[in-house]
């Protein structure tokens, strides 16, 4: 082979590699919140081990809606005062305020985004799609406890207030997508 | 080292070069000094299209209220925002770039290491024509819609959801294409200098004897081949987001929008260095020049650049400290950020002490190099500023930001360019310019764009956020005072552009070295303009021992 086809193969992998580092970086990123909490990501626990601690914080609950989803969302308290390591059960409510059934999930994060590797769900609403009928309205639950770690790291230890903020957003049915794309650009 | 060289078998008849009125030797051009001409006047038209674009802004910010955009001939505010976004890309993609790599690297790189052409010489010329179609691409966007109206206006850092479900309309998928053509041609370039670099140099330079500019265009390449396939990978993740239905950065599909960020800034960090490295060649070149001394460390100004680029990959999160990171990752990107400033110092502090005891001749590329200096410091010190994620968390987003950007990059990557033109223009053209109205045009411009941007630090601090078409009163007088620092500068482009009809008119003949002592690489061994194709037996290269370049 000649000296420069080597070389230009050589400098050819390179980007290709990296082209698909960027890729790569997609599953990587998510399994890198997950672990560390990066950016408020809150971890789903299976159980809840460690026994309670007498030790309070306030958790302030938050809910939002994405302009294309006509829905009230609230939350039923809107904070409680949280034994660390205690179960705790919180409720939100929605309504479908449109004349169309309409289907949205939530997304969720904690803040401080410090402390948010600590905010362990056990059971949440917003592990699934939610699809209400036109003027339906539902209770949905949330069962979380807060890690009792929390109050022994040095970076979390002064954290007293936690807010747990959710989003709704609209969930496209996935054969329509095209099709929602030609219909913006029109306009 | 000093290159004395038997040229005479390289003096080829000047009738073996093609008339410039034959369209063919550009179009098919395969001669490392045409395609490097022909960059560099792409950047020149590229330039003056981003520069006028910059025009229309501060006419903008002039006064407060709306002035330009306000529905009438240019438009209405979202076109402000069509123009800012242009200008950065404009400029990134389609002037600095193309100049320094291009223009600057394809003209002088085979020559500094004594070879006849590029590796690839066919390669090379598609890495041009893919340009112009490029740019094409960038400047039709403008016109088609956008979605909130002609043209995509989120800026050149291109986030979702603004480039996703905020601007609908075609325009951004143009602007995805022309970006992926751009890379395409930059990487294709890219793999060419890489070749080049490693397996034409001529015998007797090793890696360590070649000349600096030939060093810092062979870590620019590499930072190229290994940053851009991360933007081209996050803008095939934004045009299917858009087209295709996946959801890469749609939170409703289980995206992250700041993972864009992150892969936007690992690319998007090196870039800043792929701008401005190149041009520390070029000024170490002149520096050593016109002080008729060899660089001060070499070896270290080497690994100084090799280090720039290294780091460079490992800081990208200092740009959005504001995403909410964790505080233990922000003190790491505060510090890693803050140990560029070691390696950076160390070159310019090898620049003073090559003009230390020198025997220095202000020439015109001379100032250029010397203002570069000057006005690199600045940004540079700013940059220390911001590197501190504390400070950056008040200063996110605001003029001190562009001004500290525009410092490094408008001011000290284009002063580079500037000064490698003066510095080269002879030996490329053939003829001398006249230094009166280089000298001049140096000084307005080094007056207007420090008026031009050294009032922004003022606006910064006062919290003036970038990116906005209007402000408060309370801004109006530094804005007032930038402006008029963008009409000087017009004033400067026009003398430059005077210059250089004065030059190809007049047709002083430059001989083979006009610099005399001091300039002491290859180049200067040829005759000006050079051969049509020179070095076909390579160069005996003298080793000389009070030089090493």
């Amino acid at each position: 082979m000649n000296k420069n086809t080597k070389i230009a193969i050589i400098a050819t992998v390179a980007p290709i590699l990296m082209f698909g580092a960027a890729f790569a970086g997609v599953p990587l990123y998510k399994l890198f919140c997950e672990k560390t909490g990066y950016g408020g990501t809150t971890t789903i626990a299976r159980k809840n081990a460690d026994g309670v601690s007498d030790k309070i914080v306030h958790v302030s609950f938050d809910s939002n809606v994405m302009p294309d989803v006509k829905w009230e969302f609230k939350p039923n308290q809107n904070n409680l005062d949280v034994k660390l390591g205690q179960n705790v059960l919180a409720f939100y409510t929605i309504k479908n305020t449109s004349d169309k059934p309409v289907t949205a999930i939530a997304e969720y994060n904690v803040a401080p985004h410090k402390a948010a590797i600590y905010f362990q769900k056990l059971e949440c609403f917003c592990f699934t799609n939610q699809t209400l009928q036109p003027g339906q309205s539902l209770e949905l639950p949330v069962l979380f406890f807060v890690d009792k770690r929390i109050a022994d790291d040095a970076t979390t230890k002064d954290v007293k207030d936690l807010t747990l903020s959710y989003t709704f957003m609209l969930v496209k049915p996935k054969k329509d997508a095209s099709v929602e794309v030609k219909t913006k650009t029109k306009s | 080292m000093a290159h004395d060289t038997h040229t005479d078998i390289n003096a080829f008849d000047v009738s073996d070069r093609p008339s410039i009125f034959n369209p063919w030797r550009w179009l098919n051009s395969t001669n490392h000094k045409d395609i490097g001409t022909m960059y560099l006047i792409f950047a020149i038209i590229a330039g003056l299209i981003g520069g006028g674009m910059s025009g229309l802004m501060r006419w903008e910010l002039m006064e407060p209220g709306i002035q330009v955009f306000n529905g009438g001939l240019w438009g209405n505010e979202h076109n402000y925002l069509v123009v800012m976004t242009l200008h950065g890309l404009i400029m990134i993609f389609f002037m600095v770039m193309p100049a320094l790599i291009g223009g600057f690297g394809n003209w002088f790189v085979p020559i500094l290491i004594g070879a006849p052409d590029m590796a690839f010489p066919r390669m090379n010329n598609i890495s041009f024509w893919l340009m112009p179609a490029s740019l094409g691409l960038a400047v039709l966007s403008t016109f088609v819609d956008g979605g909130p109206g002609n043209g995509f206006g989120g800026g050149w850092v291109l986030y979702p959801p603004l480039s996703t479900s905020g601007h609908a309309g075609p325009s951004m998928d143009l602007l995805i294409l022309s970006l992926h053509i751009a890379g395409i041609s930059s990487i294709l370039g890219s793999i060419n200098f890489i070749t080049t670099i490693l397996n034409m140099r001529a015998p007797g330079m090793t890696m360590f004897k070649m000349p600096l500019f030939v060093w810092s265009v062979f870590v620019t390449v590499w930072l190229l081949v290994l940053s851009l396939p991360v933007l081209a990978g996050a803008l095939t993740m934004l045009l299917t987001d858009r087209n295709f239905g996946t959801g890469f950065f749609d939170p409703a599909q289980g995206g992250d929008p700041i993972m864009f960020q992150h892969l936007f800034w690992f690319f998007g960090h090196p870039e800043v260095y792929i701008l401005i490295l190149p041009g520390f060649g070029i000024i170490s070149h002149i520096v050593s020049t016109f002080s008729r001394k060899p660089v001060f460390g070499y070896t270290p100004m080497v690994l100084a650049m090799v280090a720039i680029g290294f780091v460079g990959f490992i800081v990208w999160a200092h740009h959005m400290y504001t995403v909410g990171m964790n505080v233990n990752l922000k003190a790491y990107f505060v510090a890693a950020t803050m140990i560029i400033a070691v390696p950076t110092g160390i070159k310019i502090f090898s620049w003073i002490a090559t003009m230390w005891g020198g025997s220095i001749r202000f020439t015109v590329p001379m100032m250029w190099a010397i203002g570069f200096i000057f006005v690199f410091t600045v940004g540079g010190v700013t940059g220390v500023v911001l590197a501190n994620a504390g400070v950056d968390t008040a200063m996110h987003d605001t003029y001190y930001v562009v001004a500290h950007f525009h410092y490094t990059m408008s001011l000290g990557a284009v002063f580079t360019i500037f000064a490698g033109f003066y510095y080269w223009l002879p030996k490329m053209s053939g003829y001398k310019y006249n230094g009166f109205l280089g000298g001049l045009h140096f000084f307005i411009t080094f007056v207007g764009v420090n008026l031009i941007f050294f009032p922004q630090h003022f606006l910064g601090l006062q919290g003036m956020p970038r990116r906005y078409v209007d402000y408060a009163d309370q801004f109006e007088y530094w804005h007032k005072i930038s402006t008029y620092g963008y009409m000087v500068t017009v004033v400067g482009v026009i003398v430059f552009l005077v210059m250089l009809a004065e030059c190809f008119l007049v047709k002083r003949k430059a001989g083979a070295n006009p610099w005399g002592d001091g300039a002491d690489t290859l180049e200067w061994t040829l005759s000006s303009p050079p051969p049509f194709h020179q070095f076909s037996e390579p160069p005996v290269l003298v080793e000389d021992e009070k030089d090493h370049h």
